[in-house]
């Protein structure tokens, strides 16, 4: 489910928080209400953790992960890094890396399986992408974008992206990323789609100003409509079956 | 190659690759569209953002009733008609500056209709202005412009004193006739320099000319100088006085004497004023009136150009004038020398053996003269000349001549042709000038028309004079009078003609084009 939030009256929720499908980074707020909107999703499914990088609150667009790993930029504090290793998973590899586009979440956009990357990041750091987070990399531009991190935005089941990208590079990148991919806005007709909105398998979360239509777009190509049919078969189990024999 | 990378920045660089426009859906309203910078379809745009936000809706023009002007703050007043383009002009300047101060720019404007006597004035105006990401709108503004009536500053003193003038020029010339006024008329007509007038009146032995400011009455004396012999002199007289800022408003009046000599008139030279002019003889013919009077002695074919300063010297009178013209028949004629041209002018000195017409069957009074017209007289013409012989006149100077000369008889002074048809091809425009009803003495009006029959036939005898003032083809004339007219009278060839401009539809002149 799609849910419009605000982080301190700004709709730029994909800024201040990192969904992944094993962890939730959040940034740290004056009030508790964006914590308390991201917990109430997400608290018995996967960890939320409160955190900065570097000493800032944009730790949406500084840092890259998926479900194996998280890619700190140099400008992370060892304490902040020590709070995130204590606090992630252990199967979560985080690490801090060197690189000169220190803004990762701006350059990279990735899922459990492919990602796409600054057209001019750094051999090394590619070669750090591929082995932390266990994906293929693809370096691409989005409608003429280089920032492909800030300009789309995609999980494991659909992506949105920049809403100027021609139909030939929607094709090309869906076959990339083999997921079935459309070109939309987010936040009332907002480019920058991964500063808006912040997405994983199950659920999304859009800055407050997005329409019913970019909602439903999103809703539609995210797959996110349908429902949890586990969660579904959950509870109607405890009213199907009495006790276990 | 990489199948990730684009391939814009593949090695070729000839080769751009196809780009369809994919669509999007509007995010306010969700309707299929092509991207375009604020993402929403033109619908949900011009529904969320008016352009039009702050610019003004009504606005007020003042209108002149009198002169149909339009007010352009702050002082002047411009001339328009309705839906005109200098009305557009007048209505889009007085809302440039709110439009100007909201970055708005006008892409067109149009009149709507609005009920001629609603003193309202509609504009249809397209704005277009720049609003978020870039974006440029386009949208209609209707804007009403109320009309006040004030009447403008020369309109109002036109009003409050109709005949109010600060500058008369009085023109006078003390002569019975007015045949100079005719030709000064059409000479002024010509030159145009009676338009700036606020009236001109007619006054018994000459004519009024009324003007707003001085200085047009001082032009108007300045060109009469140029064509006329006269004598100017000025008066002034205090209105009223502004104490604080010591101006003082004055009426001029400017007193033009014009020389008492006219054409065809017989002067006798008094022994002084024709030992001046080198000997010429007592008896002369004024023959032009520049502002010089050009004096022809008869007998020897010798013009003696005399100006106003000069004249002023001897003051003579006219001995006899064109009133006194008497009609001759010529018997006979015999050129005496060649003939030769002063001034433009052809004289040939010839003796002629005339009689008058009134003679003519009764008795055998006949007289051999030596006259100027021999170029133009031939036996059995008529001719008008001045009967000294039975002429009883109250002149000194001419009585000392006649003692101390022998003076001819008769002096020819035109030939004459036989009356000509009523309507004539052309046409004279007049001034329009105010009767004074009150001086009129009966017949008058009778003896105006004939001086002004007598003008036009001299007009017709006289190139010279033609040259000077412009003629109108006459509409009325019809054409098969010329066949049925003795071809020997002279008559205006239609080249010298201008067609005279009429307002209105007509439809194009037919036939009369021969220009």
């Amino acid at each position: 489910m799609a849910t419009r939030i605000q982080f301190e009256n700004n709709c730029e929720v994909g800024v201040f928080s990192k969904l992944t499908n094993a962890y939730c980074l959040v940034a740290i707020g004056g009030s508790e209400n964006f914590y308390s909107a991201f917990e109430a999703e997400l608290a018995d499914a996967i960890p939320v953790v409160k955190t900065s990088i570097g000493g800032t609150r944009i730790i949406g667009r500084l840092c890259v992960g998926n479900k194996n790993g998280l890619l700190l930029p140099h400008t992370t504090t060892d304490q902040e890094l020590q709070h995130l290793r204590n606090c992630l998973p252990d199967q979560v590899v985080v690490q801090r890396i060197d690189e000169r586009l220190s803004a990762l979440g701006n350059c990279i956009a990735c899922n459990d399986h492919v990602a796409l990357t600054h057209p001019d990041l750094d051999k090394a750091t590619e070669e750090f992408i591929a082995d932390v987070l266990g994906v293929e990399v693809f370096r691409q531009t989005i409608a003429g974008n280089i920032l492909v991190g800030s300009y789309c935005a995609f999980s494991n089941r659909g992506g949105l992206v920049h809403p100027h990208t021609s139909v030939e590079d929607l094709d090309e990148l869906s076959t990339l990323l083999q997921v079935p991919l459309v070109a939309g806005t987010v936040n009332r007709g907002s480019e920058v789609i991964a500063a808006g909105m912040t997405v994983n398998d199950w659920t999304a979360f859009c800055g407050s100003d997005t329409t019913a239509t970019e909602l439903s777009v999103i809703e539609s190509v995210f797959k996110l409509r349908e429902g949890q049919p586990t969660a579904i078969v959950e509870d109607m189990r405890k009213s199907l079956i009495d006790s276990y024999v | 190659m990489l199948p990730g990378s684009a391939p814009a920045a593949g090695g070729t660089g000839m080769f751009v690759p196809a780009a369809t426009a994919g669509t999007v859906l509007c995010c306010m309203c969700g309707v299929s569209m092509q991207p375009n910078p604020a993402n929403m379809c033109a619908r949900c745009l011009r529904a969320r953002v008016d352009i039009t936000e702050g610019v003004p809706r009504h606005a007020a023009v003042v209108y002149c009733p009198d002169c149909s002007s339009y007010l352009q703050p702050p002082r002047s007043w411009l001339r328009a008609t309705p839906e005109s383009p200098e009305l557009m002009q007048i209505l889009l300047r007085r809302i440039n500056r709110p439009l100007a101060r909201l970055r708005v720019s006008l892409s067109g404007a149009e009149f709507v209709f609005s009920e001629p006597h609603s003193k309202r004035l509609r504009l249809k105006l397209r704005l277009r202005r720049e609003v978020l990401h870039g974006i440029v709108l386009e949208q209609t503004h209707p804007v009403e412009f109320v009309v006040h009536d004030r009447l403008c500053d020369s309109c109002s003193r036109a009003q409050a004193n109709p005949d109010q003038w600060v500058a008369v020029v009085q023109l006078r010339q003390h002569v019975p006739h007015r045949r100079t006024f005719l030709y000064l008329e059409q000479l002024l007509l010509k030159h145009g320099q009676a338009s700036l007038a606020i009236r001109v009146a007619a006054a018994p032995s000459g004519l009024d000319f009324f003007f707003g400011s001085r200085s047009h009455a001082a032009r108007l004396v300045d060109f009469l100088a140029t064509v006329a012999p006269i004598q100017t002199s000025t008066a002034k007289q205090l209105v009223s006085h502004d104490t604080k800022s010591s101006v003082y408003n004055y009426k001029y009046t400017f007193s033009v004497e014009i020389c008492p000599i006219c054409r065809e008139d017989l002067i006798a030279l008094s022994r002084q004023a024709s030992r001046d002019m080198g000997g010429l003889g007592p008896l002369v013919l004024c023959v032009k009136v520049t502002n010089a009077i050009a004096l022809l002695d008869p007998l020897t074919l010798r013009v003696h150009h005399l100006e106003e300063k000069k004249y002023r010297v001897y003051n003579f009178k006219a001995a006899l004038t064109s009133k006194q013209l008497v009609e001759y028949i010529v018997l006979d004629i015999e050129q005496e020398s060649p003939e030769i041209s002063i001034d433009g002018s052809r004289y040939q000195l010839a003796y002629a053996q005339v009689a008058r017409v009134s003679d003519f069957g009764k008795n055998d009074t006949i007289f051999t003269v030596r006259t100027h017209l021999g170029h133009l007289l031939n036996p059995g013409d008529h001719a008008l000349g001045y009967d000294l012989y039975g002429a009883n006149l109250n002149d000194d100077d001419m009585d000392t001549a006649m003692t101390r000369y022998s003076l001819p008889e008769v002096v020819l002074v035109k030939k004459s042709y036989e009356k000509r048809p009523r309507t004539r091809r052309w046409k004279l425009k007049r001034l329009p000038v105010e009767e004074d009803a009150a001086n009129k003495a009966k017949g008058e009006e009778e003896k105006r028309l004939d001086e002004y029959e007598a003008f036009l036939r001299d007009l017709e005898l006289d190139p010279e004079m033609r040259f000077k003032m412009d003629l109108y083809k006459n509409e009325d004339y019809r054409s098969e009078m010329a066949s049925t007219v003795g071809d020997d009278i002279p008559t205006v060839p239609i080249e010298e003609l201008i067609e005279d401009l009429t307002l209105g539809d007509d439809e194009d002149d037919d036939g009369e084009e021969a220009v």
